[in-house]
């Protein structure tokens, strides 16, 4: 028995994007019934785990022109012009906003919000709350969304479909995790807001629940994903864990150090030039690798890694600006970074690609808008610079719940029983995999398999014989994940089935990502081939998308936005 | 941190109310690795030895407030906290003074109500739209370093509900707010741009009131991230109590 209700709009994620889309779509309409469903309470999302910054243009000696150009160049020209523009001018007011309901932004003496320099940016334009911008934001946004009694939560409700009606968007089908009940939670608009799925790999900064639903809910009705190729790669993770260290240890003056304590990104050529160690993430982690290769890596009990070193900027400057830092490098690798390097290694931690969204957050299919890192704009292109991703979920989120909102307005609602239809099936389709026996594929083994293949075959470096390995053994893999053995069969908050779903989704989103990745024979940004070590605008200066066919995914491409910014060499 | 591989007995509370009457104890066998935080040790009976456990975690760094247990009968956050701190025996739990929904999972809705009811958000007089004269050229309220560190601290909280297993009067009242949600309503009563104080006195002096803790100081104890609840908390009765002699003094809102 499916338990039915009917909002406007049906918000998926409660992170950054979906909350502030709940919140622009309460105050445009104070009316409007506004659904937010997470499979999480809305401040244990991802968003949390942010550190360094949020960017917009703060300073007089500032300019969108700059903000604008550092992202094209950062997206190594695969960014969508026209989006980015729009993004870096409504930036400001998204994160004064924040600001007006109670983020405690770092100030200066005279109580204006403090910037911090970061990756790739000309100009110091990074907002920061100390090191733990993410967890700022995403509590200052939960708790100014409690103030508005028209949005309706749904937490720990795990979303398994969208649900739809000529070929358009009409709400979603729900597992209540508490419970195992299913619901058909309608809105004439849905938003997808449920951020990246940096669980495919193995070694990553995402939290557990980042395992691409959001992708997967739309690729699944025949959504394309766009630039599923890109993935960030992080210079700075703790080894072992993962865990971040935020680039705002170099936008504070950080070092990275190889074994013979040379500051490598200064004294070789890395193509970071003057930049150094506020290179572009993709850069330094390619440089990083680098020096593993050249044997200039540390290796000891915490395996092989460089070193950042904080030690010069002083215990004061630590503690007022990065105290987060030295917590995490304590508690989970036992260095205090007042005196001693902090042991990092390139590590997974953004999608670039997503949900194939444009500039007002719509995807190709009517009352479906996508906001955040599940989406692709794109304003990040082949490659994000930090502290534009905290900013995206603010200026989308905002756009999605804007927009969805006016799209509703003239939408029908669609018909309920037939709605309720799919939901019905989709209920049964979910208990009928509870404690069942579909093969003897182990959740926790195929999950480790699948991520040993995409770090082999999709990695910092990658090679055209090693991605389509990956290509190929992704596809067995998706297939194999019909075949699980559960052995849970309660009702009652089914972690083993939703992990079950969950890996479901991470299949179809790790495949698009291994064939979107192998298909493209260039290197540009993030997406690094030894065999085709230059960029090719000739040929590739296009988004790629992916549809899905129970095949695999079929590649087709878009253009890319061009503007006044003509594509050049990358050069820092 | 040592680098010393063991294997650990883990004892995890269990209980299916589809299938238990009361909660049981199972006992698993965990080889475990240098380094490990005590979630590592749970995760590895989930994915290797009983996959119907459950439990809640997601970010393992300390930040997201999801994996908040009783660990030998001590609320723990176990992403944060070292199996080098413990024996070869284990005691995991789930959190105390929550009703359990199953195995470690405990339910919340009850501290939701409590975190609403402070009215967690600024306050002001005006609505912004009328506020413009207050919001600097950037749109920004105007704030100083010191202003700021008045009130950062208790915006640090996760919401790991630690505090509510430790606080005794938790306990024994269950109406009681407790301390996050008043660290957190206090958090706004001294953000130099809320507006907002009286409102919240007029909660913190209601049900549940600031007035039943009794200084255990068990809430600050147990933070994992230096909250200082109960320091909140004493700050937040000197408060109310300020405002409502303001009140008797003054017409309402006069002040």
């Amino acid at each position: 028995m499916v338990q039915v209700s009917r909002h406007d709009i049906v918000i998926v994620g409660g992170g950054g994007a979906g909350l502030r889309a709940a919140i622009a779509a309460a105050e445009a309409n104070p009316k409007a019934s506004i659904a937010l469903v997470s499979k999480v309470y809305p401040m244990r999302s991802h968003t949390v785990s942010a550190e360094g910054g949020a960017a917009a243009v703060a300073r007089d000696d500032d300019n969108f022109e700059l903000h604008g150009f550092d992202t094209v160049k950062g997206s190594d020209f695969l960014g969508d012009q026209n989006v980015i523009e729009y993004f870096v001018e409504q930036a400001p007011k998204e994160l004064a906003l924040l600001e007006n309901w109670g983020c405690p932004w770092s100030r200066n003496e005279d109580g204006t919000v403090s910037t911090r320099a970061f990756g790739g940016m000309t100009i110091k334009r990074t907002w920061f709350a100390t090191d733990k911008v993410g967890f700022h934001m995403l509590h200052s946004l939960f708790q100014q969304s409690m103030r508005y009694e028209n949005i309706v939560r749904y937490d720990e409700f795990f979303v398994t479909k969208l649900l739809t009606e000529d070929g358009a968007c009409k709400g979603v089908a729900a597992l209540e995790i508490r419970t195992g009940d299913y619901h058909a939670i309608l809105g004439r608009a849905v938003i997808l807001a449920t951020g990246g799925a940096g669980k495919v790999f193995p070694f990553t900064t995402n939290g557990a629940i980042k395992t691409g639903d959001g992708m997967a809910l739309a690729y699944r009705e025949g959504v394309g994903l766009k630039d599923m190729e890109f993935v960030q790669y992080h210079p700075t993770g703790l080894p072992g864990t993962g865990i971040l260290i935020t680039e705002a240890s170099r936008g504070e003056g950080g070092y990275l150090r190889n074994k013979d304590g040379d500051r490598f990104l200064v004294d070789y050529d890395y193509g970071v030039g003057k930049k150094a160690e506020l290179g572009p993430r993709d850069m330094i982690s390619r440089a990083i690798i680098q020096e593993f290769e050249a044997g200039r890596g540390i290796d000891d009990e915490h395996g092989l890694h460089a070193a950042l070193d904080l030690t010069h900027l002083g215990e004061a400057h630590i503690m007022a600006k990065l105290p987060f830092v030295r917590e995490l490098a304590r508690t989970y690798v036992g260095v205090d970074p007042v005196h001693e390097h902090i042991p990092i290694r390139p590590v997974v931690h953004y999608m670039m690609g997503g949900v194939d969204t444009n500039i007002r957050a719509e995807t190709d299919m009517p009352g479906l808008y996508a906001a955040g890192e599940v989406a692709c704009g794109s304003i990040n292109g082949a490659n994000r610079l930090g502290s534009n991703s905290l900013t995206e979920c603010l200026v989308f989120g905002n756009s999605a719940g804007v927009h969805s909102l006016d799209y509703a307005s003239g939408a029908d609602e669609g018909n309920e029983a037939s709605l309720r239809g799919q939901a019905e099936e989709e209920a049964a389709r979910v208990d009928s995999l509870r404690g069942s026996k579909r093969g003897d594929e182990k959740i926790a083994d195929l999950r480790v398999e699948m991520n040993r293949v995409m770090e082999e075959g999709c990695g910092v470096y990658r090679e055209q014989e090693t991605m389509k390995i990956a290509e190929k053994e992704m596809h067995e893999i998706r297939k194999r994940a019909s075949c699980l053995h559960l052995q849970d069969s309660s009702k009652v908050f089914n972690t083993e089935l939703v992990a079950a779903l969950e890996l479901m989704n991470m299949v179809e989103v790790a495949e698009t990502l291994a064939v979107s990745a192998a298909h493209r024979k260039e290197s540009r940004g993030a997406h690094t081939c030894r065999d085709f070590p230059h960029r090719d605008d000739q040929t590739y200066l296009y988004h790629t998308l992916a549809y899905r066919t129970d095949d695999g995914p079929r590649l087709d491409r878009k253009e890319v936005a061009l503007g006044h910014w003509e594509p050049q060499e990358r050069k820092y | 941190m040592s680098d010393e591989k063991k294997t650990i007995k883990l004892e995890i509370t269990r209980f299916d109310p589809d299938i238990d009457e009361v909660p049981k104890t199972e006992e698993y066998e965990v080889p475990t690795e240098p380094g490990w935080k005590v979630l590592d040790a749970v995760n590895y009976v989930k994915d290797n030895l009983d996959p119907s456990l459950s439990h809640r975690w997601s970010c393992r760094m300390a930040v997201c407030g999801s994996c908040g247990m009783m660990v030998n009968g001590e609320p723990k956050l176990t992403c944060k906290t070292s199996l080098d701190e413990y024996g070869d025996a284990i005691k995991v739990e789930p959190l105390a003074n929550f009703p359990v929904v199953r195995d470690l999972v405990v339910e919340i809705d009850g501290f939701m109500d409590k975190f609403k009811s402070v009215k967690p958000w600024i306050i002001r007089a005006k609505e912004r739209a009328e506020d413009m004269e207050n919001l600097n050229e950037r749109g920004t309220y105007s704030q100083s370093p010191d202003e700021l560190s008045a009130f950062k601290q208790f915006s640090m909280c996760i919401n790991c509900l630690l505090c509510y297993s430790a606080c005794p009067v938790v306990a024994n009242e269950p109406e009681f707010i407790g301390p996050a949600a008043i660290a957190l309503g206090h958090r706004y009563n001294t953000d130099s741009r809320d507006e907002g104080a009286a409102e919240r006195n007029d909660v913190f002096r209601g049900e549940g009131t600031v007035f039943s803790c009794s200084f255990a100081n068990e809430c600050s104890e147990v933070c994992p991230k230096n909250v200082d609840p109960a320091s909140a908390v004493n700050q937040a009765k000197l408060g109310a109590v300020v405002d409502w002699a303001k009140g008797l003094i003054l017409p309402r809102g006069g002040a």
